[in-house]
């Protein structure tokens, strides 16, 4: 297997602090293998926010799953890649290993905060166990630490809530304990998986402020899991865009958005409706996204691709560098690029 | 497939009717002797008119009332007080053969395209469900051929008559629920967050078909979501709701363009917009706080707990939804005024 430098920067000084390399990931099920991850390759540095955006099915947490090393083995196996954090893979490490990373190091959150809580324990003790197994605190600093962790993520009233249970809070407030939790052992990358897919919009703006304010404090670098567009626009400092498995396009957030050079990506962003802008029919992307047990051949957005020629359905477009440090895997990057700057 | 009779009648004029609309959940303690210690207010005193051919949207946050809303018009909760007419009929006096006659011409397209199917179900038998009970609807030797029409109307491939939910993905089973909808030709239908459930390239495509399915059939929609971007895409009038009231409503143009309730302004400027630019240039309004319990609403305007223009007369009185001057659409807020539209990329 060939690895494949990620060419959307240079690597700093001691590498990156996370980089996925290559990474293939498929799930063996009793109807056949859906190859669900196929050579994703990214890579965070310290204090940045990367957003990983994709429909349902386009593998974007299943990838941070393998992060967190949190997958179904089986039925998922993890074919080949690496995932380096500080120059380390983790995929070569034991479980024990793996355990010290995880929550320590790399933190994830969750897009269900309701199911994610266990709903017999207050939370306060919930936000404890982590520092009290792994810290190795005491029933009273544990509690203590966990009343500072509510009153950073803003939770009010944090002494005398700290006793509640889950039911007892809003879809934010518990979103909140969520990321309180996440915090616990100052991790230094933060994975966020739809954080605020379930919330209402202006519970979402509150947090994803808080988001933004606790990374920029607490200087962590953030990967940011979503299907909305809008979210990311006001957060993120890079994109990468998932299609079937793979990243389709990878860019710093202003020119993505302002000429995008994937016909999927273009495709997205014309099809959502804009609050901002009116307009009469929208468009829409045709067909349907590819079952996994079946990707089309050559680039898997042929199908429903508007740009689409022979080459498209014979070869797996490569990602061309586009200049910026801007990638995208289409065979017409170029021209797809220069009609949406038009 | 034929155009309803409806497309005869005059576009515009008044269908549906809605007048102070009340629906409280009673809340109840003790396990033998039971007695009412409160009531959840989730439809508190909402009125409004729903005209031929015209997409009335409803927003607002999680809470607010607006699928409990489209539950009693379906009849499918009994009102605590008020009135609705249906082309003069009284929705919530009808029964019997006169409240299936009012039904035939209100149906729903629900959210949820996983679970409002049955999977036991072939499509067909979904679709020709609604003859069953109409049994005048179509004739039984007609009803495949009536089915494959409406699978055809919704973009369907009428081979597919004989298949079963899950051999569809998420975007062609909420085409089915459309169909479902609309094999009694009815002329009102109520859309509950029917695209809140898709990924967002097949969400368009399904909000392209209900505008198409609109000017084919002359239908009314009460269209109910959450996503402000995709009311004001379909939506020729708007409602919005905050604890069991519309606080503003007027057209999409008033509502999105003029606002002058500050829960509106304030929702309407949470929305995420797709642009990094036009972000930094628009001015936010960050809400505090999370909605009050509707069992337990604050006193007089219900946002005034939330609000910053909050005064003592918000606690006392209640405002009402009358045309304001700042602009002539109804708002309830005492203090109604323009801000600033959002800047337009």
């Amino acid at each position: 297997m060939t690895v494949q430098p990620t060419p959307a920067s240079a690597t700093p000084e001691g590498g990156h602090l996370l980089e996925l390399r290559d990474l293939h990931v498929e799930f063996r099920t009793a109807e056949g293998v859906a190859r669900v991850i196929n050579g994703v390759s990214y890579h965070l540095d310290a204090g940045e926010t990367l957003a990983v955006l994709g429909e349902s099915g386009s593998g974007k947490s299943v990838t941070a799953q393998a992060i967190m090393g949190i997958l179904d083995t089986p039925p998922a196996l993890i074919r080949s890649g690496q995932i380096l954090y500080q120059g380390q893979d983790l995929l070569t490490r034991s479980e024990e290993q793996r355990r010290q990373v995880r929550g320590k190091e790399i933190a994830m959150i969750f897009q269900d905060a309701l199911s994610a809580l266990n709903p017999v324990f207050p939370v306060g003790w919930q936000i404890g166990e982590t520092l009290r197994q792994r810290a190795g605190m005491s029933r009273g600093d544990a509690r203590r630490r966990a009343i500072e962790l509510m009153d950073l993520v803003k939770i009010p009233g944090a002494a005398k809530r700290i006793g509640d249970y889950p039911h007892q809070f809003s879809g934010g407030m518990r979103q909140r304990v969520m990321i309180a939790m996440a915090l616990a052992l100052d991790p230094k990358v933060l994975i966020a998986d739809e954080p605020t897919t379930a919330l209402d919009v202006t519970v979402q703006a509150q947090i994803m402020d808080l988001l933004a304010d606790l990374r920029r404090d607490l200087n962590m670098a953030m990967i940011l899991i979503t299907h909305d567009l809008g979210v990311v626009a006001g957060v993120a400092d890079r994109i990468a865009v998932m299609y079937a498995g793979r990243i389709v396009e990878h860019a710093d957030v202003r020119s993505l958005y302002k000429a995008p050079a994937h016909p999927y990506t273009k495709g997205l962003l014309e099809s959502i409706p804009r609050m901002d802008v009116r307009g009469q029919e929208l468009s829409t992307i045709k067909g349907l996204p590819p079952n996994l047990m079946r990707i089309p051949s050559g680039c898997p957005f042929h199908p429903r691709c508007p740009y689409v020629q022979q080459v498209c359905v014979d070869v797996v477009p490569h990602d061309l560098v586009l200049g910026d440090g801007r990638t995208s895997a289409c065979h017409f990057a170029q021209e797809v690029r220069d009609d949406s700057a038009r | 497939m034929t155009a309803p009779a409806s497309s005869t009648k005059v576009r515009g004029e008044t269908i549906l009717s809605v007048d102070n609309l009340v629906k409280h959940f009673p809340i109840s303690q003790g396990v033998l002797f039971q007695r009412q210690v409160g009531a959840v207010k989730a439809v508190d005193g909402v009125s409004f008119e729903l005209r031929r051919g015209e997409t009335l949207g409803i927003v607002g946050e999680s809470g607010c009332g607006k699928s409990t809303l489209a539950r009693l018009l379906m009849r499918l909760e009994t009102p605590t007080s008020g009135r609705a007419t249906l082309e003069g009929k009284d929705l919530f006096k009808s029964s019997g053969s006169e409240l299936r006659r009012v039904r035939r011409n209100m149906q729903m397209v629900m959210q949820d395209p996983y679970t409002s199917l049955n999977p036991r179900m072939t499509v067909g038998d979904i679709i020709g469900e609604p003859f069953e009970i109409h049994r005048d609807a179509a004739p039984k030797g007609s009803r495949e051929r009536r089915v494959q029409e409406l699978l055809d109307v919704v973009g369907l491939n009428p081979e597919h008559i004989n298949r079963y939910p899950h051999q569809f993905s998420g975007g062609q089973r909420q085409r089915i629920g459309i169909a479902r909808a609309l094999a009694l030709r009815p002329e009102i239908i109520v859309c509950d967050e029917p695209v809140s459930a898709l990924d967002v390239s097949i969400q368009a495509q399904v909000i392209n078909l209900l505008e198409q399915l609109q000017d084919e059939f002359g239908l009314s929609y009460i269209f109910i979501a959450h996503d402000l971007s995709v009311v004001r895409h379909i939506s020729d009038r708007v409602a919005v709701m905050y604890l069991g009231r519309i606080v503003e409503i007027g057209t999409e143009d008033e509502i999105y363009e003029r606002p002058t309730h500050p829960y509106t302004q304030a929702l309407l400027s949470a929305v995420p917009v797709p642009d990094p630019e036009a972000r930094e240039q628009r001015n936010m309004i960050r809400l505090v706080g999370d909605v009050p319990s509707p069992a337990d609403p604050p006193s007089g305007c219900h946002f005034r707990t939330r609000c910053w223009k909050a005064q003592d007369i918000c606690a006392t009185e209640d405002p009402q939804l009358v045309p304001r001057a700042a602009d002539p659409h109804p708002s309830a807020c005492h203090f109604a005024e323009l801000r600033p539209p959002l800047p337009t990329a």
